[in-house]
């Protein structure tokens, strides 16, 4: 089986840090901004600091979305790049390729030969779970017209934009995991409905949905051959802890 | 018991303080009366009328602006509740299927706005934006007759967008086809991404933040009177023109008669469906008819009615905007099967514009008719509530006007949109913004929409229009 010997410490402890760094970024921060808050009120320098450090983060995440034209012109659309975004700052990018198991792209030099090797093999699975994926980024997903399974938990993001855009995969796309996205809304789910091909949707863990077991009602509606994990009817929040625990144990490191 | 010496000082500190506040520089301090509730008496730049393309305009020129702080703006609302303004009265949505190209630009700039308005509107400190965007689309369903026409619009419209349809999915997408079975539609065009309802009111506090943040002052009060200074030129062949240059606004208080005269350079009639008698005020269309003096700016206040109704076997979650041959459009609104819809009058049903009543018999006749014609599950519904709004409504060719005036050389306009002014706003503030600074439409070329097709009788005719 095809596996690179990556790192794997951070994946598992940076799995749940990141789930609630997703859902509350600034919070952690709050308390050591206050001085600099104070200042920025009274001075226009310290005002035009803040606002310069606003725009560097904001510019982080286009860079890390930035697209290679030049690479998929020359080589077609099933090379990944090794640059695409990662998050926290390692690339860190698992794909299935036609029968194969798991690959994870970790670094620059070994992952584009191996890479290479399939570049004419359609990739079936993308896992992006935790990535600084947006709209500009997707392009280099969207260009994989044969993926059946595509993750994107838990991605801090995504939003409605991106999910409009999910209707260039509708033939093949089978399975799609959403769960646990911080913007993504039930008006962004509404668009799912051009994924006529689609088997398997999770929408667990929105905390943008204003309705949870409606929107779930509303979706099953929306799509009839599929079946849709969300949060329940119930919505009991013992059975969403399950879920989580499940979840982080059966995260997707090859045995 | 003498009294202590400081003890009737606590009070007379706090307003020794104060008075000398107001009087070291930066301090607002008139020793005769209190002027601090009427506008500046100088503005570089004075914005009448405060919808989403006033401030749209305002944003941009502080944006574009060479040296931060080097333009002074001052935006001039009548009505800061807009109880009337068309923007907040709107349904909200966005489209690229368009027409005219120009038009299908500016639509997709402006959705990349929204898209990163967070980016664009970022104020420190303040919660992000949230639109409530819904990026469900546009369908727009053609009869036999217009099935050319729109095929003709899906192809300029994808070769803007750089979009490449490929040769088998000319039709409409599967899921679009199996969303109303019996709607028996034969041919439609459907928008698949960028196109959606937002909230505008969202779009309009956004901006007002943003815009406030920036430096651009505001001020509640009406314009009566533009003073303006002229003078005679000649044209190459001859002809005497006199061109007018507005130095002065007179900006009336609310519930007053007390005005401020507002030295200006450059005004921007951003007014919307009043903007006719704003051109009126500073003398457009003064002259004998079918001159360029003469021609007066075409757009006037069209009353609609947008009715919200409840229909518990309408279509789900995956409905779009739904936009029939016959006029009438509806979208859906919320989870709880509501929907918000109406129709575009005729000629001669089109309502007195005099004040925002609804006529809820126009639904009974003309728009559930239609409704539930397109759709059979709308023959049982209920309506809950309804209200009126105003096109800023072109009456030469429904499309807006953008630019300066050829004689009155420093009014710029950018209105006239005809209903979908909230949908292009960034764009055209862009454009207006470029037009004053630079002298010329930088990115997006808007000279078809100038205001000398009025004179000259060049129609930019949208046949898009809901």
């Amino acid at each position: 089986s095809l596996r690179l010997a990556a790192p794997v410490w951070n994946w598992g402890t940076g799995s749940i840090r990141g789930l609630s760094r997703a859902v509350d970024p600034e919070g952690i921060q709050r308390k050591g901004r206050t001085l600099f808050q104070f200042l920025a009120d009274r001075f226009y320098d310290v005002a035009a600091v803040r606002e310069y450090l606003l725009r560097k983060q904001v510019l982080k995440v286009h860079q890390k979305n930035r697209s290679f034209t030049y690479i998929k012109e020359r080589y077609g659309p099933n090379l990944f790049d090794p640059q695409l975004p990662g998050y926290p700052a390692n690339p860190v990018f698992l794909s299935r390729f036609q029968d194969k198991e798991w690959m994870r792209s970790s670094g620059r030099g070994l992952s584009f030969l191996e890479f290479w090797e399939f570049r004419a093999v359609p990739i079936e699975a993308v896992d992006a779970s935790g990535c600084a994926i947006n709209y500009q980024g997707l392009d280099h997903l969207l260009a994989l017209k044969e993926l059946q399974s595509l993750s994107l938990r838990c991605c801090p993001h995504v939003d409605d934009w991106c999910l409009s855009r999910l209707h260039q995969l509708a033939d093949s796309l089978q399975e799609l995991s959403l769960a646990g996205c911080p913007r993504i809304s039930e008006r962004g789910l509404a668009c799912l409905h051009h994924l006529w091909n689609l088997r398997r949707l999770d929408i667990s863990h929105l905390p943008a949905v204003s309705n949870p077991g409606l929107t779930q009602i509303l979706v099953e509606e929306m799509l009839p051959n599929c079946e849709v994990l969300g949060a329940g009817w119930a919505q009991g929040l013992k059975l969403g802890l399950e879920e989580q625990s499940q979840d982080t144990a059966s995260s997707p490191i090859p045995a | 018991m003498p009294s202590l010496p400081f003890s009737e000082w606590d009070g007379k500190v706090s307003e020794i303080k104060k008075k000398i506040q107001s009087v070291i520089p930066g301090g607002a301090w008139n020793p005769l009366y209190d002027t601090s509730h009427l506008p500046p008496e100088h503005s570089d730049v004075v914005i009448v009328g405060g919808g989403v393309l006033g401030l749209s305009v305002a944003y941009w020129l502080k944006r574009l602006e060479k040296q931060r702080g080097a333009i002074k703006v001052l935006v001039v609302e009548r009505d800061h509740t807009y109880s009337q303004a068309s923007t907040v009265l709107s349904v909200g949505g966005i489209r690229q299927q368009f027409s005219l190209p120009e038009n299908i630009q500016l639509s997709l700039f402006s959705v990349e706005f929204l898209r990163n308005i967070n980016e664009y509107l970022a104020v420190v400190d303040d919660p992000p934006l949230d639109l409530q965007f819904n990026p469900s689309g546009y369908l727009f369903l053609a009869s036999e007759k217009g099935a050319a026409t729109m095929e003709n619009n899906v192809k300029v419209q994808s070769l803007i967008k750089e979009e490449h349809v490929p040769p088998g999915q000319q039709g409409l997408p599967k899921a679009m086809l199996a969303l109303c079975p019996s709607m028996g539609f034969d041919s439609g065009a459907v928008g698949l991404e960028n196109e959606g309802w937002f909230d505008p009111w969202s779009l309009l506090q956004g901006l007002r933040r943003k815009v406030q943040s920036m430096g651009v002052l505001f001020c509640q009060g009406e314009v009566t009177r533009f003073v303006s200074s002229s003078d005679r030129m000649e044209t190459p062949s001859g002809e005497e023109v006199i061109l007018k240059k507005i130095h002065e606004v007179h900006v009336k208080v609310d519930h007053s008669q007390e005005y401020q005269p507002v030295e200006c350079a450059i005004v921007v009639n951003t007014a919307g469906a009043w903007s006719g008698q704003i051109a009126e005020l500073a003398g457009i269309g003064k002259g004998p008819p079918g001159t360029l003096q003469g021609t007066k700016l075409p757009v006037e206040p069209r009353k609609r009615y947008v009715y919200l109704w409840h229909c518990p076997q309408g279509p789900g979650l995956e409905a779009p905007l739904l936009a029939d041959p016959s006029g009438a459009y509806f979208r859906r609104d919320g989870l709880g099967n509501n929907y918000l819809g109406g129709c575009s009058p005729t000629a001669e049903e089109e309502p007195d514009p005099g004040n925002l009543e609804v006529d809820h018999d126009f639904f009974q006749d003309k728009v559930w008719p239609l409704l539930a014609q397109r759709v059979p599950a709308f023959e049982t519904l209920k309506v809950k509530s309804a209200w009126a709004g105003y096109y800023d409504y072109n009456t030469f060719d429904q499309n807006g006007v953008v630019g300066p005036h050829p004689l009155v050389v420093n009014m710029y306009f950018a209105t006239g949109f005809s209903g979908h002014g909230l949908q292009q706003a960034p764009a055209v503030g862009r454009a207006v913004a470029e037009m004053v600074l630079e002298g010329h439409f930088q990115t997006i070329d808007l000279s078809p929409f100038l205001f000398s097709r009025f004179y000259l009788g060049e129609k930019a005719q949208e046949h898009c229009i809901i």
